[in-house]
């Protein structure tokens, strides 16, 4: 037996942790199922609190960073990026 | 250009500003889709960057006659004006069971322009199935300042759109779209044929105007979309209050005061009375 780490990030709505998912990634360090790009259009959990709830543990949150002067109205990447891990026996 | 112009209407191209994308579905005609798979297996010939269309595809050529079908000429006039210049083209093919999908990205690199953009043609000569692996394209992300492939962590976004569509359907991109070709998981051979266009004109008002004033504009710019959060939605609307300037030459119009409201001074009009 060893352990493998699954990894999944979630993008939440606000910077809180119970807010809506808008957007999921997911890894699998077992190998057993390969996600990727455009797989799924139905988020895994309805908010990151449901993944705390079904025994995701949080591991990284994005951090507040004020907007660059200047560029307070540019958009571009996705803000509130959440990772979870979970450690699997194989 | 053909004689019948469909030029594409003011709420189609506020549509286009709100999406950053539009479909034509089916509108290349079955003959055309049927000759499309012989001419990409024999390749195309390269064209040099920002060749005229005259010259990059020649009279009676395939290109030629996907470019001058109606809706298609109508819409491209409508959005990059008459005369563009053929960035690149390059059929692109998603082999059956195909172990992986594009990362998310935008194509070529991160663009700065604010009053003018690029538009990339697809052409889907087969019906696209859920399992052909279509395109996935990102609503609404067109105006994000991201490099290329930066976004490719992002495997899935609410309310993205995984490509079907019937034989025949041509999708007209804003360059900075984030997209992505999938995973082929069935057992065709998809092809996708992209053409980049490059505006030889100011991109002001090259569209039918008549419904210019139509409520139907402010409800296709004020849309959001359901992976925005909502504090970046309302910059994405204000984002789109800029190109719509810019695209209309009114520096007047707003959605719901978002623009207005943040650019006003009193205090510089008072000094400079």
């Amino acid at each position: 037996m060893t352990t493998r780490q699954q990894v999944l990030v979630l993008y939440l709505g606000t910077s809180t942790l119970d807010s809506d998912v808008v957007g999921w990634a997911r890894y699998d360090g077992t190998g057993g199922t390969r996600p990727t790009t455009g797989d799924s259009d139905e988020p895994p959990y309805k908010t990151g609190v449901a993944a705390l709830e079904d025994g995701w543990r949080l591991f990284q949150a994005a951090q507040l960073v004020p907007p660059y002067p200047g560029a307070e109205h540019e958009t571009s990447f996705l803000k509130h990026e959440f990772f979870f891990e979970r450690l699997v026996e194989v | 250009m053909p004689t019948t112009r469909q030029l594409l209407n003011s709420a189609q191209v506020a549509r286009f500003v709100a999406h950053g994308f539009l479909r034509l579905d089916a509108v290349v005609p079955p003959e055309m889709n049927a000759e499309a798979l012989g001419v990409f297996d024999t390749g195309l010939p390269s064209v040099p960057y920002g060749s005229e269309v005259a010259k990059a595809f020649p009279e009676g050529s395939f290109a030629r006659r996907l470019v001058e079908l109606p809706a298609v000429a109508g819409a491209l006039e409508s959005l990059v004006g008459p005369d563009p210049t053929v960035d690149h083209h390059f059929v692109h093919t998603r082999e059956p069971h195909q172990g992986s999908a594009q990362p998310l990205h935008a194509d070529a690199l991160i663009d700065l322009r604010t009053d003018a953009f690029d538009v990339q043609l697809m052409y889907y000569p087969q019906e696209a199935t859920a399992d052909m692996g279509g395109t996935l394209i990102v609503p609404g992300s067109h105006l994000r300042r991201t490099n290329e492939s930066d976004t490719g962590r992002y495997q899935n976004l609410l309310g993205q759109t995984r490509l079907t569509c019937p034989a025949g359907t041509v999708a007209l991109l804003h360059h900075g779209i984030w997209h992505g070709g999938r995973r082929n998981d069935s057992d065709t051979v998809r092809h996708m044929y992209k053409i980049r266009f490059n505006p030889t004109v100011p991109q002001v008002r090259l569209w039918d105007t008549a419904d210019l004033d139509d409520p139907a504009v402010s409800e296709e710019l004020r849309r959001v979309f359901p992976w925005y959060e909502p504090a970046t939605g309302r910059l994405e609307i204000h984002n789109r209050v800029r190109l719509w300037r810019s695209l209309t030459g009114d520096p007047g119009f707003d959605i719901d005061h978002w623009a207005t409201r943040i650019s006003n001074r009193p205090a510089t009009r008072r000094s400079t009375v």
